[in-house]
This record gives C-alpha cells, sequence and structure tokens, in this order.
C-alpha cells in the first residue's frame, strides 16, 4: 500500500488549493453567500474550466474518468474553505449514480454536468412513492432537507416503490415538482421538494423499483467517502488556525501556546486528525471492493469516525479561541455548524453504529 | 496514491501461519494465553526456536541476523504470532539495547552481546527510571565514578520489568556531576550477577511478579562496557526510546484482546443481547480499524519524508495503549460477576482478565507516560 500521491494528484490539489487561496477566503464565502442562490455561479464556471465538476464522469461522455482517490484529493483540499457550492452532490453523487447508467442516460446529462453548465441535489429519504404509469411512471410525495435542492438544475430522486426503492434523475423544471428552500446552520441552502403527480419518462429511470437499494447504498458510501476528505481539510484549518491563534494570543504576560492545559487539546485535535486521514483513506480505497458486507461495515467506521473527530476538533477549536470563537465573525465556529450539518448527512452517529454492532465485528473470537 | 496489495503480503503471512502451526508448542501458546506474565523458560524456549529459523530478531539488519523484512513484514510476523498466542522474546534486549550497542557500541561489544541475544542466551534489563527519576529521567542520580580501569557504581533503578530474568543490565549512569544534568550521563552494560548488586521484587497492582528494583552497591564495572563517549548516554537513550515508541500502537495486542472480548460474548447470549455494550464493543472494533489504518500508513511511510510530517510514535502510543485500556474495562463488564472473585480463587480466564485490565493501567505510564506523549505531540501541532 503506498499513501503518498502520485504526481497528477499531486497537481490536481495544487490547482484546487490554489483556487481555494485566491477565491475562496472567509471574505470571498460571505459575498458568496449574499448571492441569490447562496454560492457563485462564476466560481463554479472558474472550477468548471480546470475541469472539476468533470472529474469523477466516464471518459466517453465528457467526463475525466478519475479515481475514488482523486475525489478524496479534491473534497480535502476544498475542506478549508467550508464551500457553500453543490460539489457532493455534482462532483460525487451523480458521478456515483450515473457511471453504471444505460449509456444513452449518461448521454443526455454527464456532458451537460461535466461542462459545469448544470448542478445537482441528492434526494432522498423515503418521502416519495413511485408507481408506474404507462410507458414511464408516476411519484408523488415529499422530501424534505435536500442540501441544494433549491438551486440544483437536476435531481437525483429516491422513490419507493411497490418492489422496492428506485432512483430517478429528473429536471428540476419538471411539471408537478415544486421546491421550497430554507438555509442551513453552515450557510448553505436546502429545499424541500413536493411532487404533485410528477410524470417521469422510462428513459429517466437510473434503476427501477427493486433493483436501486445497492446502488443507492453505494452513492451513499461514496458520499461518506467524500465527507470523510474533506473533514480532513476542514480539520487541518481548524487545527491550523488554532494553533496560528495559541501563538499570538497574550495572556499573563505571553502566548497562550505555553500552557500545558491548552497545548494537550492541541495534541488531542492533531490525533483525532491523523485517525481520520487514515480512515479517509481507507474509505476510498473501499469504494471498489465488491464485497458488500465489509465495504459497509468500513463505510460505517468511516462515518463514526469522522463525525465523532471533527465534531471534537471543531469544538476545540472554539475553546481554545476564547471568547472570540463563540461570535459569528470568526471563521472557526463557522468549522463547527458545518460539522453539524455534516454529522446529520448519510446517517447519524447512533444509526450507523448500531448497525456495525448488528453485523458484528471484524475481529473474529478467539480465546 | 494506490492501495492495491503487494501479493508478496499474502504469501508472506502464509509462510508465518504455516511456521506457527507447526512450531509452536500448544503448551507455550496456552500459557501465554492465560498469564500475562510470561515464564521464562517459556520465553527462551520460543526464542530458541525462532533462532533456528532466522526470525528471533524481526527488527534487526540482515547484517546483525535479523531476517531483513519490510517493516510491513516485522508488522505482520508480529500480529501473526500475537494471535496465534507465541509468547513474548525479550524486548529489553532486542528492542531496547540491542539497537543501541548497534549504534553506538564498538565492534568487541557487538561481538560480545549480539549473538547470545540472537540465540535466546542472554536475557536483559532496564536500568533507566530511579525513585527520584521518572518522567524527568534526566535527573537520576545513580553514579559512576572512575576508578582504575573500571567505574565504581552507587545508586538505585526501578520499574525493571523481567530484571529478576535478567544475566545484564543497561543502566543509565551519572558520570559528570558537575555537567549540565543532559550531558553527565553514561550509558553502561552491568552483568547482573555482579557483587553488590541486589535484586528485589516490586509485586504489582494484579498481585503478579514482572516488575523488580534495583540497588548498587559499590558495584565495580568495566569501563569497556561503556557504550559511546562518557557523556553520551543521554544521546544513547534517545535513540533507544525513539525505537520503543516506533510504530507501538501495540495493534497485535490490541487485536488479541479484541478477539478474547468476542469470545467472552460469543459464550455469553445475554450479553449479546445488551445493546449498550455491544454498541460499546462495536465502538472499541471502529477505533481498531482506524488505529490499523494510522500503523499501515506509518509504516508505509517509514524511512520517507512523509514520516516526519506528523509524530507517529508517540500518536500510536497514546492511540494503542487507551485503546488497550478500554477494551481492558469492557472484558471486565464482560466477565460480570465472574471477575469480581479474588485472583487466586477465580478460575483461570477471569483471573487472567481482570489482573491483565490491572496491569495494563501501565501501557498510559511507561515508555513516557501519555501525558509526556501529549507534550511531544503538541511540540510538533505547535511547531516549537
Amino acid at each position: 500500500m503506498n499513501f503518498s500521491l502520485n504526481d497528477d494528484q499531486r497537481m490536481l490539489q495544487d490547482a484546487v488549493q490554489r483556487l481555494v487561496e485566491r477565491e475562496y477566503s472567509f471574505a470571498h464565502r460571505r459575498r458568496y453567500a449574499a448571492e441569490p442562490n447562496g454560492w457563485s455561479r462564476k466560481l463554479w464556471a472558474q472550477a468548471s474550466e480546470i475541469g472539476l465538476p468533470a472529474l469523477l464522469y466516464p471518459a466517453e461522455q465528457g467526463g475525466l474518468g478519475g479515481s475514488a482517490f482523486d475525489a478524496m484529493v479534491v473534497m480535502q483540499a476544498l475542506g478549508p474553505a467550508m464551500p457553500l457550492d453543490p460539489w457532493l452532490p455534482t462532483l460525487v453523487l451523480g458521478a456515483a449514480a450515473l457511471r453504471r447508467a444505460a449509456p444513452p442516460l449518461q448521454a443526455r446529462w454527464v456532458p451537460r454536468i461535466a461542462t459545469g453548465d448544470w448542478v445537482l441535489a441528492w434526494a432522498e429519504g423515503g418521502g416519495c412513492r413511485v408507481v408506474a404509469d404507462g410507458e414511464g411512471w408516476r411519484l408523488d410525495g415529499r422530501i424534505a432537507h435536500v442540501l441544494h435542492g433549491d438551486s440544483a438544475d437536476a435531481l437525483l430522486v429516491s422513490a419507493q416503490g411497490d418492489a422496492g426503492p428506485a432512483l430517478f434523475v429528473l429536471h428540476a423544471q419538471q411539471p408537478g415538482l415544486t421546491r421550497h428552500a430554507t438555509r442551513t446552520h453552515d450557510g448553505r441552502r436546502m429545499a424541500t421538494l413536493h411532487f404533485d403527480t410528477v410524470q417521469a419518462q422510462a428513459a429517466d429511470v437510473i434503476a427501477p423499483p427493486g433493483e436501486a437499494a445497492a446502488l443507492i447504498e453505494s452513492v451513499r458510501q461514496a458520499g461518506i467517502a467524500a465527507l470523510a476528505a474533506e473533514a480532513v481539510g476542514l480539520m487541518q484549518w481548524l487545527l491550523d488556525t488554532t494553533v496560528a491563534y495559541l501563538k499570538t494570543r497574550q495572556q499573563f504576560g505571553g502566548p497562550i501556546a505555553r500552557f500545558q492545559a491548552l497545548q494537550h487539546r492541541a495534541a488531542e485535535m492533531l490525533m483525532a486528525l491523523e485517525l481520520a486521514r487514515g480512515m479517509a483513506h481507507y474509505a476510498a480505497v473501499m469504494l471498489d471492493e465488491p464485497d458488500s458486507i465489509s465495504r459497509g461495515q468500513v463505510l460505517a467506521a468511516v462515518k463514526l469516525q469522522l463525525t465523532q473527530a471533527l465534531r471534537f476538533v471543531a469544538e476545540q477549536a472554539v475553546q481554545l479561541h476564547g471568547g472570540i470563537g463563540v461570535t459569528e465573525e470568526n471563521a472557526v465556529g463557522h468549522g463547527l455548524k458545518r460539522a453539524i450539518v455534516m454529522a446529520a448527512e448519510f446517517g447519524r452517529y447512533d444509526e450507523h453504529l448500531a448497525l456495525f454492532a448488528q453485523r458484528g465485528g471484524f475481529i473474529e473470537a478467539a480465546a | 496514491m494506490n492501495f492495491e496489495p503487494d501479493p508478496g503480503v499474502a504469501a508472506f503471512r502464509e509462510e508465518v501461519r504455516a511456521f506457527l502451526r507447526q512450531q509452536l508448542p500448544p503448551e507455550l501458546a496456552e500459557r501465554a494465553r492465560r498469564h500475562h506474565h510470561p515464564l521464562k523458560e517459556d520465553m527462551v524456549a520460543w526464542t530458541r526456536i525462532l533462532h533456528a529459523k532466522g526470525w528471533s530478531a524481526p527488527h534487526w539488519p540482515a547484517a546483525y541476523g535479523g531476517p531483513g523484512w519490510t517493516p510491513l513484514q516485522r508488522h505482520l510476523f508480529e500480529e501473526e504470532c500475537a494471535l496465534a498466542g507465541a509468547p513474548a522474546t525479550c524486548a529489553s534486549a532486542f528492542m531496547l539495547v540491542a539497537p543501541v550497542i548497534m549504534a553506538f557500541g564498538n565492534d568487541e561489544q557487538k561481538e560480545r552481546h549480539l549473538p547470545p541475544i540472537l540465540r535466546g542466551e542472554t536475557f536483559w534489563g532496564q536500568g533507566f527510571s530511579e525513585p527520584g527519576a521518572g518522567s524527568d529521567l534526566a535527573s537520576l542520580r545513580t553514579r559512576a565514578v572512575a576508578d582504575g580501569s573500571d567505574y565504581i557504581v552507587n545508586g538505585q533503578k526501578t520499574w525493571t520489568t523481567e530484571g529478576h530474568y535478567a544475566d545484564w543490565l543497561f543502566c543509565l549512569v551519572r558520570t559528570d556531576a558537575a555537567a549540565k544534568p543532559q550531558r553527565g550521563i553514561s550509558f553502561l552494560l552491568i552483568d547482573a550477577r555482579s557483587p553488590g548488586i541486589t535484586i528485589r521484587p516490586i509485586i504489582s497492582i494484579d498481585g503478579a511478579h514482572s516488575l523488580n528494583e534495583v540497588f548498587f552497591d559499590d558495584v565495580r564495572v568495566p569501563q569497556a562496557n561503556r557504550v559511546g563517549d562518557e557523556g553520551q548516554g543521554w544521546t544513547c537513550a534517545k535513540h533507544l526510546l525513539d525505537n520503543e515508541r516506533a510504530f507501538s500502537a501495540e495493534l497485535p495486542r490490541n487485536k488479541r484482546m479484541l478477539a478474547r472480548l468476542q469470545a467472552l460474548l460469543a459464550e455469553a447470549p445475554a450479553l449479546q443481547q445488551d445493546a449498550v455494550l455491544m454498541r460499546r464493543v462495536a465502538e472499541a472494533e471502529a477505533d481498531l480499524l482506524a488505529l490499523e489504518m494510522l500503523t499501515l500508513r506509518a509504516l508505509s511511510e517509514h524511512g520517507k519524508p512523509e514520516a516526519t510530517a506528523w509524530p507517529a510514535g508517540s500518536i500510536l502510543h497514546v492511540l494503542g495503549s487507551e485503546l488497550q485500556q478500554k477494551t481492558g474495562a469492557l472484558m471486565l463488564q464482560a466477565l460480570g460477576e465472574r471477575g469480581l472473585v479474588a485472583p487466586d480463587q477465580a478460575d483461570e480466564a477471569a483471573a487472567g482478565i481482570t489482573g491483565d485490565y490491572l496491569y495494563r493501567r501501565a501501557v498510559t505510564i511507561y515508555g513516557g507516560s501519555n501525558e509526556i506523549q501529549r507534550n511531544l505531540i503538541a511540540r510538533h501541532a505547535l511547531g516549537v
């Protein structure tokens, strides 16, 4: 096993880091948040120029055919920005959902995503029912808390059929579909989607009812892996920012970095970060694992670890900043808000823990 | 970045497993499983079996009789040995003093001491800590005064693990009282049977004997037994402690402990219905998984520039030791009332588990306490 980046991955990392440094300071972020969608289409166009939305889609459809490790590199480099844009659904979830779809379906969606024209949202949660309707399908119901659901051009929709879940890709402007936007704690937007007799063509089905469960699971797992990478980037930034503060903040006649109680908190942050870094690697490795049981176990453990580590690091960052850490103007508090939102995505800590416990351990009993 | 498993890894693991199946005597494995304080004869017997195969010193370079393994192979070997229940070998000899002799010793010292260690013929004990010098090791007071071609050593050492088995002791002694604390220290190899040495047991919290205190009363030690120059002892000690900490999440032991915990749960259906306990076990397993990835990363970075980007040794030590304690506490939970019976009257499995839990409180203390490790980690985090 080799944990080092290769040359291409290093170039990709540099490109995203440069974009973040130039265009995604905390001040930029504030401005983007004030735009109509709560994120910047202009920045998205810049990201598209360097090929980011295309990264993981198949090369035959205008994508770059990148790997899970490329996704890890990008998400980690984006982490410090606490980005407001629909990176996760557009780069990662869409690619995971569409990569085994029928070529004609890919041909209708992927090129527009790869060029940066369309962005996606991932809508699941069991509130949408689907029934067969002539040649196509009819969707009714409601899905709440869809991140970026308000501004997405296309929606990946998981709907419940009698035979089990199905996965569709739909235009956001589809008749019968209405969207109500709300803001999230971490400055992003989400939407409640209302489906009122939404007609889907047979050609919009990524996987019909009863055949989508494994695919949906693998999309969620790709999401967990991407969150793990983003969390590593965010934690590194939180630690760096906190260390810089400890060295500059003066109390009792010197920098507060000289106090052991504070040093040990910084040490705990570093340990949590390094553990998470290992798990983010592991997540990327396991996404292609054919054995679904061990893949599921590892990704559950990844979500457990990332949730715990990120919240811990963010809380320590706030604590070590003292009063300034609990103000809206200071950036580290926004890291904590991001941590709260990420904790709720793709299954809470307790859900994953219960699953992990139920499926039984990695470790075989031995007296 | 790639994670293609090296095809050699599976073959190597199978080779080690086959060796253990054929060569590890079941009674040794049984005793090692039940008792965390190994018997000297078991350690010697196992070292000799390993030596016959050329595997007694997995960490040594081939030039000194090691098998020439990669860090990953060494790790796999130790993991398989732990899971098979193989007894320990003398860590003080193989892991602590030998690397110092290799790095700082002269040819005569290497020839005299390394081959008998390799063959399992000599046991060593560590003489670093003193009653007044624990975490603040540089304040040690055991002194060595030159007398002709000898030193006369007076003082006291403590926490000498397996010191009662030792043929030799390696000690930090003060050779220059006037110098700065670290500068006045030298590294001496002392025959444990020298006149004036008294070794007394320290009974540990589990009621057992591994630890010792060692008294030096006008002990005559040839100056030829000094490793490195006079005043170079602190450098030797740092080399040794770095080695001790290196890659020391004790992953094999952690895996072994979780396997035992699973065995306790397997024989207690009522516990398997305890959702709270089962979730805590799952948390420990998830922790182990994360620790394993961290260990593999440290092993793959060994000797590369990336290795210096994070304080791997201290982090692995802290996380690995704290997981052992967490798992030990879970085993006590799983034992329930069986764990209440005093060690000398409990059934053997229960006695071993309670004792192990108690003794493992030491893992966050020895080799630099976890508080000292956190100081080191923080120094790295703060870049000072």
